[in-house]
């Protein structure tokens, strides 16, 4: 008798993936070696600004060495970026060329300037040490200003200027009026800090041509390998799809760095064309520090305007984002349409505007980073949020009641093009001030300042757009591509089940949370299901895993796909056992006629659909397999919110996170021990954002931060326990009322940690302090503020 | 990593022979600073020396001093009975150096001998009358730290004994970067027969110092309060990323202040 509740929706099952990787078994693309493979070793710019010229001679002949490319040798097409921003006055993003091999000029430290493939690495890397590279340096631009000023230098001198695109969102005039009749007008500056990506597993490539067939294999460490199918072939490399097969294998962590396409893609695949031989590449971690895209970076000015009762009238938005030296794949809509498109939050503000220059840097390419874009806006909306609550003397959370949008106000039109179509903001911000007791803050405040210790508690009532999304909404957004999400349910003669999924798992858990689902609505056990993702040549179509879109969009086309199985084996089940279609029912995986006792079980069903000897041929196809596409309506919109307690020692600036509650509204949830986990996670990053990370730049364009001597990347004494909850709205547009989990942690966390910061040292008189709030950055506002005093 | 050859010699005599061999080979000790150096190709080695088989791993305790072999883990000391017994704070010292792989492997005579300036060890020995023994002679630590980097070593000298000084009382505070773990200051704190030492490393430019400001202040008087007042100047500290030479300044009288309140 099958039995699927114990293993559906809502049950904390075990992730079925983690056996593999816990024994040391999993198949990453670095432990795959094809024969006859050889190595690779990509040199890099050390130069962030320069034209080059660089003599290969020495190298070719050194031992080990199967050819060297320079950039003049691969004559490809430049590498795409997908989303097509216009600026306001109606012309195109400026799109400079991005060769995957820098040809004369080189435009950021890391930048790619010769690939050398050898029979080993070593003897790769000796190779590179021979090779005569002769940089004739140019003034680097680091600061955004100084690019928005075109006469200290062009990162790209085709495109005549630094500023990729000019764009704005939102009322102009009705903001500009509001802030002029405004009771209360209040502004900040704020600083996104630069971050980098660090999955636990760095990038790697192997490019394999084989000749007899003209058939390409490209193993990658990519969340979307359709993705990189259609970027680098179509776009790069010239290659048809049913030439070219992309395999991402297991991959150790993304948070978004591994959605684009990157150069070391193209060439190992073109290059195993050239050679006639695989050619692998694997990043080493100093390496991924420097062509890894970074994420973050805004430079923002924002006003708020406010009634004399705390009210929101206006909020108004200037930001330059850092687009680094090239556009990478997503990079343009990250501050644009994934920022902007934000800015009403949880609020009713009836008037919003948001300018954003993207400029070019010599810096390492800036694309999404978990939340991307959503972070970034979240930032500025509550910490403006909170100092005006300072400045007017209301409560941190009476003015976020004051203004969140009413529970029947849903669905909810924003001034800034998003239609919300459900949440509860009220209930998620009083079940977090209960979890993370705030009666009692007063006395947890009055015992550190007895021990002669700062206090702070921050809000964070924040909201994200995820589960991207609509194509017609984002296609007429600028996105080059169609975010729809495709499975196929192919049920086995003997009733197990495997998923074909588009949704790339890459830590999520997909795994064991799209199995849930098959337990749940065909009523097998997680056991019988098995969740194939990431090669081409298995899945039939997919966009990929990014923007928490996996279970709304991947996990909804699964169940499309299942709801065309049961509607055919209802067809089968009916036929053997003599009934009409419409009088069975699906129970517990069992297939029974209404009011009877007669049934049939998916096994029954299945072996009859392959085995058809007693079949419906007129009406039926033999079989049980189906599939379905999936293109939601609307995206989903997850909220909630977070509150941080922070202990300052005025001493010496130290921030120790006392408290850390997260209480979220992710939809409905299929399992509650990985949403818990993807939250940790998110918040592990966003206290890492608030506190500690940072992507530092000297004037010269070295990183500063190249490696974890110096990135400060957050452990696990840097945290508290986490206190997660949820409170559940559902989405109202697909089937499984889910939302979204993936970048909720990521996203909500850092102004509540900065707002903790900043109400600790409030009392003397700081309004501010930017991320990462370091212990010397404290240490010196503390002193700043007594000196003023 | 460059191609290299590897020897694990079964004494001090063998070791200093075999790296005799050639120009350029270099002593091997817990390898937690010299391997990911080699394997990032900012130094090579014809042949590695590694120490492991010298016999140079040990422990002793008379009433005056503690004896440490170069070879020693820090894991070893962290949990030596005998060092925790008679001077618990370079157990500490020893316990909260890098993460448990380091400690596992990083050894007393490796972290001297390269003399890194954000080093815990240098801090302790400098601190308490340490004497650094050779195979060829003994140096105290006042003469053995040098320089960033740099120490009093010869060429093909290797560190076979450490013999710290047991105090009346001693602390050893640390602020970690918070990046490297290393430190960003710390500051060991020996009150002795003789007098108060204070050694602080990760701060200064030249490496680990003694910082009189703070010693006179505490041998006056040997309290908290008596280092309220102190100032202690920034010139010739580190400024980097994480901290000015002034913020590093007033971390060394912090952390001061901490290792006296642990003592009294």
């Amino acid at each position: 008798m099958p039995d699927g509740g114990s293993t559906g929706i809502g049950v904390s099952v075990k992730r079925k993936e983690d056996y593999r990787f816990l024994v040391g078994e999993g198949n990453y693309t670095d432990d795959i070696n094809r024969p006859n493979q050889t190595h690779t070793y990509m040199l890099r710019s050390s130069s962030a600004h320069a034209k080059f010229s660089i003599d290969t001679s020495k190298a070719s002949k050194a031992k080990g060495v199967v050819k060297i490319f320079v950039g003049t040798d691969m004559e490809v097409g430049s590498i795409p970026c997908g989303w097509q921003v216009d600026s306001k006055d109606g012309t195109p993003m400026r799109e400079p060329a991005h060769p995957p091999i820098a040809k004369d000029k080189v435009r950021y430290v890391g930048e790619i300037i010769a690939v050398i493939i050898a029979e080993s690495l070593e003897d790769a890397k000796n190779a590179a040490e021979l090779i005569d590279v002769n940089y004739n340096d140019i003034p680097v631009i680091i600061d955004m200003q100084d690019a928005l000023d075109n006469s200290k230098g062009l990162v790209h001198d085709e495109i005549e200027s630094n500023v990729c695109y000019d764009w704005e969102l939102g009322d102009s005039e009705a903001v500009d009026k509001a802030i002029s009749e405004a009771a209360h007008i209040t502004s900040l500056d704020i600083r996104n800090n630069r971050l980098i990506p660090n999955a636990m597993e760095t990038r790697s490539a192997i490019g394999d041509y084989e000749h007899a067939t003209g058939q390409y294999t490209l193993y990658t460490t990519s969340q979307n390998p359709h993705v990189i199918r259609l970027l680098m072939g179509a776009f790069v490399l010239g290659l048809p799809e049913h030439k070219l097969r992309v395999i991402a294998p297991d991959v150790g962590g993304g948070f978004g760095s591994k959605i684009f396409h990157y150069a070391e893609e193209a060439i190992v695949t073109w290059a195993s064309n050239k050679i006639r031989r695989p050619v692998k590449w694997t990043s080493d971690r100093s390496e991924a520090f420097i062509s890894d895209a970074h994420g973050r970076d805004h430079v923002t000015s924002v006003k708020l305007a406010l009634d004399k009762d705390g009210k929101f009238l206006a909020l108004k938005v200037d930001t330059l984002a850092n687009m680094g030296a090239y556009l990478s794949t997503f990079a343009s809509s990250v501050p644009t349409y994934l920022y902007a498109t934000l800015l009403a939050g949880t609020y009713t503000t009836p008037a919003i505007h948001c300018n954003v220059k993207s400029i070019f840097t010599n810096t390492v390419p800036v694309d999404a980073y978990r939340g991307a874009g959503r972070p970034e806006a979240t930032y500025l909306i509550e910490r403006i949020v909170d100092k005006a609550a300072r400045e007017m003397g209301i409560s941190q959370v009476e003015i976020r009641r004051k203004n969140f949008i009413p529970v029947d106000a849903f669905p909810y039109q924003t001034p800034v093009a998003l239609q919300y179509d459900s949440g509860n903001y009220n209930a998620t911000l009083d079940a977090a001030l209960k979890k993370a007791d705030y009666e009692g803050f007063a006395a947890r405040k009055a015992d550190s300042v007895k021990r002669g210790m700062l206090r702070g508690i921050g809000f964070s009532t924040y909201l994200e757009a995820c589960g991207i999304a609509p194509s017609a909404v984002v296609g007429s957004l600028g996105a080059r591509a169609g975010l729809f999400e495709c499975a196929e349910v192919r049920v086995h003669p003997t009733g197990s089940v495997t998923v074909f999924t588009g949704s790339h798992s890459h830590g999520q858990g997909h795994e064991t949370t799209f199995a849930q689902l098959v337990s749940e609505k065909l009523g097998i056990s997680t056991d019988m299901v098995e969740i194939s993702h990431g090669d081409t040549n298995n899945i039939p179509f997919g966009m990929g895993t990014y923007g928490s879109r996996s279970l709304a969009v991947g996990g909804e086309a699964i169940v499309k796909a299942m709801d065309k199985v049961i509607a055919k084996a209802k067809k089968i089940a009916a036929h053997v056992m003599e009934a009409s279609a419409d009088d069975i029912e699906l129970n517990n995986g069992n297939f029974e006629i209404a009011g009877t006792d007669k049934s049939m079980s998916l096994a029954d069903i299945s072996l009859a659909a392959y085995v058809p000897h007693n079949y419906p041929h007129e009406e039926l196809e033999p079989g049980l397999d189906e599939k379905a596409f999936y293109d939601p309506l609307n995206f989903t919109y997850p909220g909630g919110c977070h509150i941080c307690e922070v202990e300052i020692n005025p001493n010496t600036g130290e921030v120790k996170v006392e408290g850390m509650t997260a209480v979220d509204d992710v939809g409905k949830v299929i399992n509650p021990m990985i949403v818990e986990g993807q939250i940790h996670g998110g918040l592990a990053q966003g206290i890492g954002q608030a506190l500690l990370e940072n992507a530092a730049y000297d004037s010269n364009g070295q990183l500063l931060s190249g490696s974890y001597m110096d990135y400060a990347m957050p452990r696990a004494d840097n945290f508290v326990d986490f206190k997660v909850g949820n409170e559940v709205t559902l989405c109202t547009h697909n089937s499984l009322g889910v939302k979204g989990c993936g970048e909720v942690g990521a996203i909500g966390s850092p102004p509540a940690v900065i707002n903790a910061v900043v109400d600790a040292l409030s009392e003397l008189g700081v309004e501010d302090i930017s991320m990462p709030a370091t212990s010397e950055k404290v240490w010196n506002a503390i002193n700043q503020a007594k000196n003023k005093n | 990593m460059y191609e290299l050859q590897y020897s694990k010699p079964s004494s001090v005599n063998d070791a200093v022979a075999e790296i005799k061999k050639s120009s350029d080979s270099k002593f091997l000790a817990g390898g937690m600073t010299l391997i990911p150096t080699l394997k990032a190709r900012l130094s090579s080695a014809d042949t590695l020396v590694d120490l492991k088989g010298a016999n140079l791993s040990k422990i002793s305790v008379s009433s005056s001093e503690i004896t440490i072999g170069s070879m020693t883990r820090h894991c070893d000391v962290a949990s030596s009975n005998d060092v925790k017994g008679s001077l618990p704070a370079l157990a500490k010292l020893a316990g909260g150096i890098g993460d448990h792989m380091v400690r596992s492997c990083g050894t007393i005579g490796g972290s001297l001998a390269n003399n890194d300036p954000a080093a815990c060890y240098p801090s302790a020995a400098l601190a308490l009358d340490t004497t650094i023994v050779t195979n060829e002679r003994s140096i105290s630590a006042e003469d053995f730290f040098v320089g960033m980097f740099e120490t009093a070593l010869n060429e093909n000298e290797i560190i076979t004994e450490v013999k710290f000084q047991i105090p009346e009382k001693a602390s050893y505070i640390k602020f970690p970067n918070p990046a490297s773990r290393y430190a960003m200051v710390g500051v060991f704190v020996a009150k002795k027969a003789s007098g108060v030492t204070v050694a602080v490393t990760g701060a200064g430019e030249n490496g680990v110092f003694r910082c009189s400001e703070i010693e006179i202040a505490l041998n006056s008087n040997f309290s908290t309060e008596s280092l309220e007042n102190i100032d202690i100047s920034p010139d010739s500290l580190n400024s980097d990323i994480h901290a000015s030479a002034a913020y590093r300044a007033n971390l060394i009288k912090e952390m001061a202040k901490r290792a006296l309140q642990e003592m009294i």
